[in-house]
């Protein structure tokens, strides 16, 4: 953004406050995260730089705390990450199934009490997290799901779908039924055009609300502290018992795996983007 | 011309209104088939619960069940002065019982909860009514402890009477029904859950009107910047909202430590000394800074995908009729990202008001929100009914707030990264 050469002064300085500015809020929205990778190779228990890490001194870093948490003795996250990709997967299945149906059928022209419909559909984002817990909670504890994998991957199905809604019906919005049109008159059935026609388009919309409605399972903490047994705790429920209880070193090396992840998810979801925008011509 | 003349037939006979109009019945079955398993899914798991907390919230047949026969002697008993010898004996029989079951702890807890000083003497009627002869009961109660002999206390078993109560709700406004039947407030000191109310409102604003000035300009820096630029930075607005909510509560509580960086930060520029560092977590501080940190990106994307919208032409032509780019800004280009002030607005003052992890975690007593009371009452009191009915006046308030969402923006204009 250079400024062009007449630009008046008092108008370049505000301009290069208003970049000041800006550069002060990206600092405040990442500097955070940077914060958690250095801290988890600190050799030391304590949760501040120490002097040999701010002299940048090599014994000052160690992987102990990577170590502690993949052969720590009482640490039970292999347990947790295990019970949380499950749980996930199952979640995101059942989320990206219900949802993209519903979202056929949202964006369908003859869709009846449409606006209604799909404020329903997406409430349970919208629904602060404690009353979905509690209500849910009521709901798993009635029919005997309480404490089960089950009964948590219910939960995060709910959680999910209306992710895996709106980025379907987004996708859809820009898609052509004409095509599927054409398919029908070639002899093709719905199923068969679903599959071979329409899918494929709108692929890129089902995979990006499927990364959401993982990373919303994988994520959730508030139903699962109410759902959750001990045989099903979750890398979340670990953590929230560490930040309350005693803040180590080993939630940092956890949560660094973490961030790594979500940086993962967050290209894949960023590519998805790009290439849904490409094939339905808005490319910018 | 007539219309018969004119009707144009499909060709199987029928006329083509009439299957055209068949066709468009169907296509709305299939679209509505379509949604069914989602929609059925969602009621039954979802909406029936948040419905039957309507029902736990108002229930108050658990001291109605424990009483049957006190409550039955009680139909005919004014109120006005002590009960007769038939209530007291329905009331041993009753208490006898639950004694036996050993269910007479929650019984006491209920009924301290209608008047001080029930426990006490409910205790000491469980020791002594083990030694209680055959007739007189009123008597031999009213020895047990001479507040059984006080017409206040048989009063308070009454009023728990009805298997319905708006109790909780007004608990949840600090106001309870006193002895007369009227409405009061409870006292000044004990008037916990409208301080809640205020600071959970009070910080939704706060963070939402913090966000907003946040916002604004890097969703304009993002909207306006060269492509190859602002994809960058914009991994700056998505990873935060992509990595998990445990993980960006835990960065803050490390940063704001008493030890913290941000601590040693301001002692190194010497704002304050080393030895009188300032807490900045546990109290309203910390869950302010990190509310509006993690609720950042909620407001720049609705911004953002506003202002794409806006051609930079706009503004060029406002300056060249002479507006100065301060004029230009406010009468040309504000105006036109309202729509996204609003959906950013709406979004994260929703998602602040009940709000929960991260208010748990830096909160301390002073940060914390009515989430964090119903979550309290959920797991430690066990006053489930409470815990309903706090829970059903926030969502009253998140629902109002969705509806004019809905109306200003429509859901399906959510936008997701």
């Amino acid at each position: 953004m250079a400024l062009p050469k007449y630009t008046e002064p008092h108008y370049r300085i505000w301009h290069y406050v208003y970049l000041f500015i800006c550069a002060c809020v990206f600092f405040f929205l990442i500097a955070p995260l940077f914060v958690i990778f250095p801290l988890s190779f600190n050799a030391e228990e304590f949760l501040v730089f120490s002097d040999g890490m701010k002299r940048l001194d090599p014994d000052a870093f160690s992987l102990r705390w990577y170590h502690d948490m993949v052969y720590g003795t009482k640490n039970p996250w292999g347990l947790a990450a295990k019970n949380s990709i499950i749980i996930a997967i199952f979640a995101t299945i059942g989320s990206v199934i219900l949802g993209t149906l519903a979202a056929l059928g949202l964006s369908s022209r003859y869709m009846p009490f449409k606006g209604l419909v799909m404020a329903a559909l997406i409430s349970p984002m919208i629904v602060p997290l404690i009353i979905s817990g509690v209500a849910i909670f009521f709901f798993m504890a009635k029919v005997g799901l309480a404490a089960t994998h089950l009964g948590i991957i219910l939960a995060h199905i709910i959680l999910g779908t209306p992710f895996v809604v709106i980025t379907v019906t987004a996708t859809l919005s820009g898609f052509d039924h004409s095509v599927t049109r054409a398919a029908a008159s070639l002899g093709s059935n719905p199923i068969n055009t679903f599959m071979k026609i329409t899918l494929p388009l709108i692929l890129p919309g089902v995979i990006s609300g499927a990364l959401f409605a993982f990373v919303t399972s994988f994520d959730e903490v508030v139903v699962v502290l109410f759902l959750a047994g001990l045989d099903n705790t979750t890398i979340p429920i670990q953590m929230w018992t560490g930040l309350r209880e005693q803040l180590s070193p080993t939630i940092l090396a956890v949560a660094t795996c973490l961030i790594l992840l979500s940086t993962l998810i967050l290209l894949t979801a960023e590519l998805l983007r790009r290439r849904s925008e490409r094939i339905r011509g808005i490319s910018r | 011309m007539s219309k018969e003349t004119k009707q144009i037939l499909s060709t199987d006979g029928i006329p083509l209104e009439e299957s055209l109009k068949k066709a468009e019945k169907k296509n709305k079955i299939k679209a509505f088939l379509l949604v069914c398993p989602l929609l059925l899914f969602l009621i039954i798991t979802y909406v029936f619960p948040i419905g039957e907390m309507l029902f736990r919230s108002v229930d108050d047949k658990m001291v109605t069940n424990m009483l049957p026969k006190t409550y039955k002697a009680m139909e005919n008993w004014d109120g006005k002065d002590l009960p007769e010898e038939d209530v007291f004996k329905a009331f041993y029989l009753d208490y006898k019982i639950l004694v036996e079951a050993k269910r007479h702890g929650r019984l006491a807890t209920q009924l301290n909860y209608e008047k001080n000083g029930f426990k006490s003497i409910l205790k000491k009627l469980a020791r002594k009514q083990k030694n209680f002869e055959e007739g007189n009961y009123k008597e031999q109660i009213m020895k047990v402890h001479k507040r059984w002999g006080q017409v206040d206390y048989w009063r308070a078993i009454k009023r728990r009477a009805p298997a319905y109560t708006y109790a909780k709700y007004l608990k949840g406004v600090d106001m309870y029904e006193n002895e007369d039947g009227k409405i009061v407030q409870v006292p000044e000191n004990r008037r916990i859950h409208k301080l809640l109310w205020m600071r959970t409102l009070n910080i939704a604003l706060g963070v939402t009107i913090l966000c907003f000035f946040m916002a604004y300009p890097i969703a304009h820096l993002l909207a306006t910047l060269p492509m190859k630029y602002s994809n960058l930075l914009m991994i700056c607005v998505l990873l935060p909202f992509w990595t998990s909510l445990l993980v960006r509560t835990a960065s803050w509580m490390i940063l704001l430590q008493q030890q913290g960086i941000v601590n040693d930060f301001i002692v190194w520029i010497g704002l304050v000394s080393d030895d009188n560092r300032p807490e900045m977590m546990y109290n309203k501080t910390g869950t302010f800074v990190a509310m509006t940190q993690i609720l950042l990106p909620f407001m720049v994307l609705p911004l953002y995908s506003v202002m794409k919208t806006i051609s930079p032409s706009l503004m060029r032509a406002g300056k060249s009729l002479g507006a100065t780019p301060a004029i230009a800004f406010f009468k040309v280009y504000f105006p036109l990202t309202i729509p996204g002030i609003g959906a950013g607005c709406l979004l994260v003052f929703i998602l602040a008001i009940g709000y929960y992890i991260t208010p748990a975690l830096v909160g301390g007593a002073s940060g914390t929100l009515i989430s964090n009371q119903i979550a309290y009452h959920m797991k430690e009191t066990l006053d489930w009914s409470f815990a309903s009915a706090m829970g059903l006046m926030l969502l009253a308030g998140v629902l109002a707030i969705y509806w004019l969402y809905n109306k200003l923006v429509g859901v399906d204009n959510i936008k997701l990264g």
